[in-house]
């Protein structure tokens, strides 16, 4: 194609130019229906305990049987406890009756229709969109779903990720497929070169800040430009994963030599000629050049500072040099409402400094900052220094049980634990505090999650969202401090792998 | 899964942009194993002035009397008059559950987040997305009126207000009809087994690596 000087074939070539998210829902196009609507075919099914016992108790109801159990991988994580002696005796030993039952149940459902389950203390285990990528359970050109939203991550592998609700467990489980209408193309194209100490997830932040956390619904976001190739997987994983915090079911990236080098060798990997033949369909997972988006939003790497956020939605976030915003400035009234109702909850000032909010507790975890990256950016801010005594604690939860062993293995932990920090089980843990670790009411958090809705990580609780050396550098100081103004003690590189691969 | 045709119902306000499914559903409650029973912690952190844990007697607890679904006038509603990006953050189901749970049919906002909305549709809930100036004027007149009521017609795709005046709403042809007729759509997709199975074995030449086993 495109070497006929034929105008009309010309033409019709150009209307053929795919983004990648085309690309990716036309391969696994079922059936359109007269209605518009379509099924579209799911490669990898992910399961939890707490979206999914009420879509196997449906298949029981209805006497459905799963279509393909091959396709599906569970593990619990939600409910798990983070701390080790409680960990320690399984699911036995969870004080938490009705999350010892959550978790009994995704063990008792996973046996009955014969579904894998990385059980709690197994080495496979963690959250599940941390052992996707890292098992190769979840791969490039693949359509992965999961109950549960931050499913966007698997969509740095070039996968078509996305949160569904039960119904949708249970609807794939019984069908392999979704009801879906296609979405709409968005690219954010971010070009330049992020500052040391500014990593993924400032930049996600900040797109959040800029497009709000509506932004993305109705689209597939893109993510590409000069910023995003040099970014490591990792980074990648974060800024995907923060896609539906822009409102957009799934975020995308296009495969490139680090997607290969990141997937080769994975457990669940393809092998020998399968390899060929994978690596061989995945270099079409890019968007064509001149392919159309109905959006297009751009950035400039350099622009991008390390970012806190302090409200009560990750929409509102603003650079660590910044002020706290004056409602009475806001024009519109539902947004003026908002902000003034974020201040209160926060127990924030307008005009206060962002690096004068003094913290209680840190978090660094999550689906979003729990890779081995993650805990190494921390590790490197944190190393030699001790948390500030006004903190009371600082929780670091590696979000796999392969996460935890390799983080080990490099000493990080002790690094950690020399600093007053704890170093926990494999869990969601304080993202979402289903376990027990949770705020007080009333306390700030410096914490490496992903939102900071009000009452997320406990009762009264208020969340700051940074980056994991944003947050570890806040555990050493009592309060948010520029990270870059401790880039000396830094010796990794932090969220990205500067010419990976390229 | 109950069929929706037309209800009348009081209107309540949430007047609010960005409600979050955690503001909607505690992640507390989310350890149930059940479908049922999270109408009463609806909203719970601003719905009562303690914190609710999973399986406690709600009828003793603390209101939180500043709360509009608290106020008199607003008992009984059915109709959840909202504003922007309504049921954004998590995926989770339990959040139209709860609201259904409660005694909500219709949510009214200028926007939906895309998984909540589509969860509503799989539990019989109708969200009807109106544009910023209509769902003004709907919080002022509700506001105005006490016992303020809607009629929502599903067939005619149209509200109609008190005063007679009468509003058309969009929605996708595929959901009206699940709605209406309260069907279960695996029962649907299932009628299309056969193209799913010529599609698998189309995809497993293709992309055989795709069906490796996870040993």
């Amino acid at each position: 194609m495109g070497h006929s000087d034929n105008t009309k074939f010309d033409i019709r070539s150009v209307n053929q130019k795919k983004t990648l998210y085309d690309k990716l829902w036309q391969d696994h196009l079922v059936k359109c229906r007269d209605d518009g609507t379509a099924l579209i075919y799911i490669d990898r099914h992910l399961i939890h305990e707490v979206t999914s016992p009420q879509a196997f108790e449906g298949l029981r109801l209805a006497g459905r049987k799963p279509w393909r159990t091959d396709s599906v991988v569970a593990t619990p994580d939600h409910n798990v406890p983070s701390e080790v002696a409680e960990r320690a005796a399984g699911i036995a030993g969870i004080r938490d009756d009705v999350s010892r039952l959550q978790v009994q149940t995704l063990e008792d459902n996973c046996k009955e229709f014969g579904i894998v389950e990385f059980g709690i203390n197994e080495p496979g285990q963690g959250i599940v969109h941390v052992i996707g990528p890292e098992t190769g359970a979840t791969l490039p050109g693949m359509t992965v779903v999961c109950g549960d939203s931050h499913t966007s991550t698997h969509g740095a592998l070039g996968a078509l990720a996305q949160g569904i609700g039960t119904s949708e467990v249970e609807h794939v489980l019984a069908t392999q497929c979704l009801i879906q209408k296609k979405m709409k193309n968005m690219l954010v194209r971010v070009e330049g070169a992020l500052a040391p100490g500014v990593t993924a997830k400032d930049l996600v932040l900040a797109i959040i800040g800029e497009i709000g956390t509506a932004g993305g619904t109705g689209y597939t976001i893109e993510f590409g430009g000069n910023v995003i190739r040099k970014l490591s997987m990792e980074g990648r994983m974060t800024l995907c994963n923060m896609a539906i915090e822009a409102g957009a079911r799934a975020g995308i990236v296009a495969v490139d030599q680090t997607t290969l080098d990141y997937v080769k060798g994975k457990p669940y990997a393809p092998k020998g000629a399968h390899w060929e033949q994978a690596v061989a369909a995945w270099s079409q997972l890019h968007s064509d050049d001149g392919a159309h988006f109905d959006t297009v939003v751009e950035l400039q790497g350099e622009t991008i500072s390390p970012q806190v956020s302090w409200g009560t939605s990750p929409e509102m976030v603003l650079p660590i040099s910044a002020r706290i915003p004056d409602p009475a400035q806001q024009s519109d009234a539902t947004k003026r409402n908002g902000i003034q109702r974020a201040l209160e909850y926060m127990g924030l000032k307008a005009g206060q400094k962002i690096s004068d909010i003094a913290l209680d507790r840190v978090f660094i975890g999550s689906c979003t900052n729990s890779r081995i990256e993650d805990l190494r950016a921390a590790a490197a801010v944190v190393a030699g220094q001790h948390k500030a005594t006004s903190v009371k604690q600082v929780l670091v939860v590696p979000g796999s049980q392969a996460v935890k062993a390799q983080a080990e293995k490099e000493g990080l932990d002790k690094i950690f634990l020399a600093a007053g920090f704890e170093w926990r089980e494999p869990s969601c843990s304080m993202c979402l505090a289903m376990n027990a670790d949770k705020l007080g009411a009333g306390e700030h958090c410096a914490s490496t999650s992903n939102r900071n809705f009000e009452g997320r990580q406990g009762y009264g609780g208020r969340t700051h969202l940074v980056s994991p050396s944003m947050a570890a550098a806040a555990a050493i100081a009592g309060r948010f401090v520029d990270v870059r103004e401790q880039l000396d003690k830094i010796t990794n590189s932090i969220g990205t792998t500067e010419g990976a691969g390229q | 899964m109950k069929p929706f045709t037309q209800i009348t119902g009081i209107v309540a306000p949430m007047d609010r942009a960005n409600v979050d499914t955690d503001i909607i559903i505690p992640k507390q409650f989310l350890k149930s194993i059940k479908r049922t029973g999270f109408g009463p912690n609806l909203f719970d952190a601003l719905r009562y002035l303690d914190q609710g844990e999973p399986g406690q007697d709600n009828s003793g607890r603390p209101l939180n009397l500043e709360f509009p679904l608290n106020f008199p006038r607003y008992q009984g509603a059915s109709v959840l008059l909202t504003r922007k990006n309504f049921g954004c953050g998590s995926s989770r189901e339990h959040a139209p559950w709860a609201l259904d749970d409660y005694g909500f049919r219709v949510i009214i906002a200028p926007s939906f987040a895309d998984i909540f909305y589509n969860n509503c549709f799989k539990n019989g809930l109708l969200p009807i997305v109106l544009n910023e100036a209509l769902v003004d004027q709907l919080f002022k007149e509700m506001y105005q009126q006490q016992g303020y009521a809607l009629t929502v017609d599903l067939q005619s795709q149209q509200i109609i207000k008190p005063n007679g005046e009468s509003l058309t709403f969009e929605l996708d042809e595929f959901r009206k009809h699940c709605l209406q007729n309260g069907l279960d759509d695996i029962g649907l997709t299932l009628e299309d087994a056969e193209a799913i199975r010529s599609y698998e074995i189309r995809r497993r030449e293709q992309s055989p690596w795709l069906f490796d086993a996870l040993g």
